[in-house]
């Protein structure tokens, strides 16, 4: 059964709506910024490796963030930074990963959009895309074996990942366990800069979702507000039992693959489109026009952000890395085996 | 009463199903069909809910044992053969095999591996896969040979924090016995000594302790001892109580059914020549499979791996060297 919902549902907007717009907004606009300084502090040489922006797909992100409750899980993918915020990530563990800091969630041994916190439902996804699929629907499994209701996971993924076998694998797992899981693909139209034309064949990757026996959904990835109610619509259908929900959100990377990308393969034409929207520039406009902020309240929460950036940025900053002669140079959890395949080197 | 390998395998499941509800077995035909060998026969239906049928997906089974244990579980995943666990290749060496080292949080997954060759099976249901496994950071790999390791081992391997990699042989499957089951054993990490004897070191494992055992026997009449060392895990491995017969035989072979390109029989030899070039007699030998993909045609087969004549003869060799 197939659902699109290409225009809003809601006419009437009630106040806790008008109330989680705006939290979703500040989410937008904190991720933006604590990217934007990642990516000067890479510039600055600061960074190892790369920073990988979510640029344009803020409102896609922050609203599966929104939609899940304390308890549910999430696997981010590359572009999740409002998401992570949203589901409750501290805004250092991002600024601590990028730096190496022996004190974020990763202690140096893993860098970037890498981090987790498992115990408190955020996975911390490997770089083979797609694979992180199965391994919520797993987590579902297990939630449903110990009797626990109630709970949801989701995860995340751009265009490119759904031509892996992971993903094609892990979602027919969870279709055939009917596990409330919630895939989340944001199409930007680029898989680094593979366009949609060289990915995949079909005319909407939303009609898969008839493939896999699951309700799918398209929405327009630059709007939050439709973004808003459609994942939480979505999770609501999966934590009442229906199986897992496919969600298409249609938009554009708004930035290169990383930072050392300058995308100049992008069809220009596309930045003129629909697609080309800026998410946060539409919900600011949005909130402009419901009368839900003026100019100055937008720019105190930018204020905000920023400051809440800085304060984190140089926090991390001061913190030291890892020491490689402290290091626990042991993969294994029983200890004893340290012991027996140290003596290769 | 007697116990196949096969029997102990599925005895090691019931028990860990029995004592422990955080244990689920996931795998292809594994439910009311109790898999394509048997091994979980009956186990559906005496364990509801925790014997499940996958489908045809490797990589998204273990993936979906990852998250499982993340949660908490010890799932442990059934390969209908050794050779299809390399489409879930990634899974078990990138998310199971990084996972505590990156998180912190242990990953305490069991996959079974019906491995090894038994004629007519052909290139693709006949592979031995643990040298690849082994190389991967955070994975234990269990290549039990008897029934009593295959019992305690599979119990150790459900137990432990860590993701395993249990490589079962088919060839033992209905061929090996026991009178009992054992009520304890070894530790992963810790060889055992097979068959003592003072003129030359047998390094196996799996399957190849037998053909090592069988060629030690036939060698007495030669008036040759032949001390065969069953190392029972190939990672964690074992060194010390190879370094220790050596002391005493100063030859070494190896044999593994596996290929020899980089091996099990390559890193024990590595670790000897480094660590015990002292007690070296001879160089160190190694026999493997040839290093083509395994036949299909039983005189081919057997032609291609290891076996107890060309072990005596190697070791024939060792001796005169």
């Amino acid at each position: 059964m197939l659902h699109t919902l290409k225009e809003p549902t809601r006419e009437v907007v009630t106040p806790a709506f008008k109330e989680q717009y705006i939290k979703a907004f500040n989410w937008m606009i904190l991720a933006r910024t604590v990217e934007e300084k990642l990516a000067n502090l890479w510039r600055a040489g600061k960074v190892a490796g790369g920073v990988y922006t979510g640029k344009g797909q803020e409102a896609v992100s922050v609203a599966i963030g929104m939609a899940l409750k304390p308890g549910d899980l999430f696997g981010p993918a590359i572009r999740d930074q409002a998401g992570r915020l949203a589901f409750g990530e501290p805004l250092l563990d991002a600024v601590r990963t990028y730096l190496g800091s022996r004190l974020g969630p990763m202690r140096g041994r893993d860098g970037n959009v890498h981090r987790g916190r498992l115990r408190e439902g955020t996975f911390a996804m490997i770089s083979h895309l797609g694979s992180l699929v199965s391994v919520v629907a797993g987590a579902l499994l297990a939630r449903r074996m110990r009797g626990e209701q109630n709970v949801v996971g989701a995860t995340s993924l751009g265009d490119g990942a759904t031509s892996t076998g992971a993903f094609h694998e892990g979602l027919n797992l969870a279709a055939v366990e009917k596990l409330p899981l919630v895939v989340v693909v944001t199409n930007n139209q680029y898989a680094y800069s593979t366009p949609n034309g060289r990915q995949f064949a079909c005319h909407d990757l939303v009609d898969r979702a008839i493939g896999y026996g699951v309700e799918g959904y398209a929405m327009d990835g630059t709007d939050v507000k439709e973004c808003l109610e459609m994942v939480h619509h979505a999770v609501g259908r999966a934590r009442e039992g229906n199986g897992p929900q496919l969600i298409v959100a249609n938009c554009l990377r708004l930035s290169g693959h990383a930072e050392h990308d300058d995308a100049s393969y992008v069809d220009p034409h596309l930045f003129a489109s629909p697609l080309g929207r800026d998410c946060i520039d539409v919900a600011r406009d949005y909130l402009l026009e419901q009368g839900w902020a003026d100019a100055e309240t937008v720019r105190q929460w930018r204020e905000h952000a920023k400051a809440q950036v800085e304060e984190v940025a140089l926090k991390a900053q001061r913190e030291s890395g890892p020491d490689p002669a402290d290091e626990d140079w042991c993969a294994y959890a029983t200890r004893g085996f340290a012991r027996l395949e140290a003596s290769v080197s | 009463m007697s116990v196949t390998y096969l029997e102990a395998i599925r005895e090691a499941q019931a028990a860990a199903l029995r004592n422990d509800p955080r244990v689920y077995i996931y795998g292809q035909d594994i439910g009311h069909h109790g898999g394509a060998f048997k091994a979980t026969k009956d186990l559906a239906r005496l364990f509801p809910g925790r014997v499940l049928d996958s489908p045809i997906s490797e990589d998204a089974m273990v993936g979906s044992a990852v998250g499982a244990a993340i949660e908490g579980m010890r799932p442990v995943i059934e390969m209908q053969f050794a050779d299809f666990s390399s489409v879930g290749f990634n899974q078990i060496v990138n998310q199971a095999a990084t996972l505590y080292w990156r998180t912190g949080v242990p990953c305490p997954i069991t996959i079974r591996l019906p491995s090894g060759g038994n004629p007519g099976s052909g290139p693709f249901h006949s592979q031995t896969l643990e040298a690849i496994y082994s190389h991967f950071p955070g994975l234990v790999v269990m290549t039990p040979a008897t029934v009593e390791d295959a019992y305690s081992m599979l119990l150790e391997a459900i137990r432990l924090d860590d993701p395993v990699i249990y490589c079962e042989h088919k060839f033992l499957y209905n061929r090996l016995k026991a009178d009992s089951l054992p009520e304890d054993s070894l530790p992963t990490g810790q060889a055992r000594i097979a068959r003592s004897g003072r003129d030359v070191t047998v390094v196996a494992y799996s399957a190849m302790v037998h053909e090592a055992l069988a060629a030690a026997n036939k060698l007495v009449q030669e008036n040759i001892e032949a001390e065969v060392i069953d190392l029972r895990a190939v990672k964690p491995l074992d060194a010390d109580t190879v370094l220790a017969s050596l002391a005493t035989t100063g030859r070494l072979l190896c044999v593994a059914e596996a290929w020899p390109w980089g091996g099990v029989n390559a890193e024990v030899i590595a670790r000897v020549v480094a660590e015990g070039f002292e007690f070296l007699d001879a160089p160190p030998m190694r026999i493997n499979s040839l290093d083509t993909p395994v036949p299909y045609n039983p005189k081919l087969w057997a032609a291609h791996k290891p076996s107890a004549e060309l072990i005596a003869q190697k070791i024939r060799e060792l001796l005169a060297w």
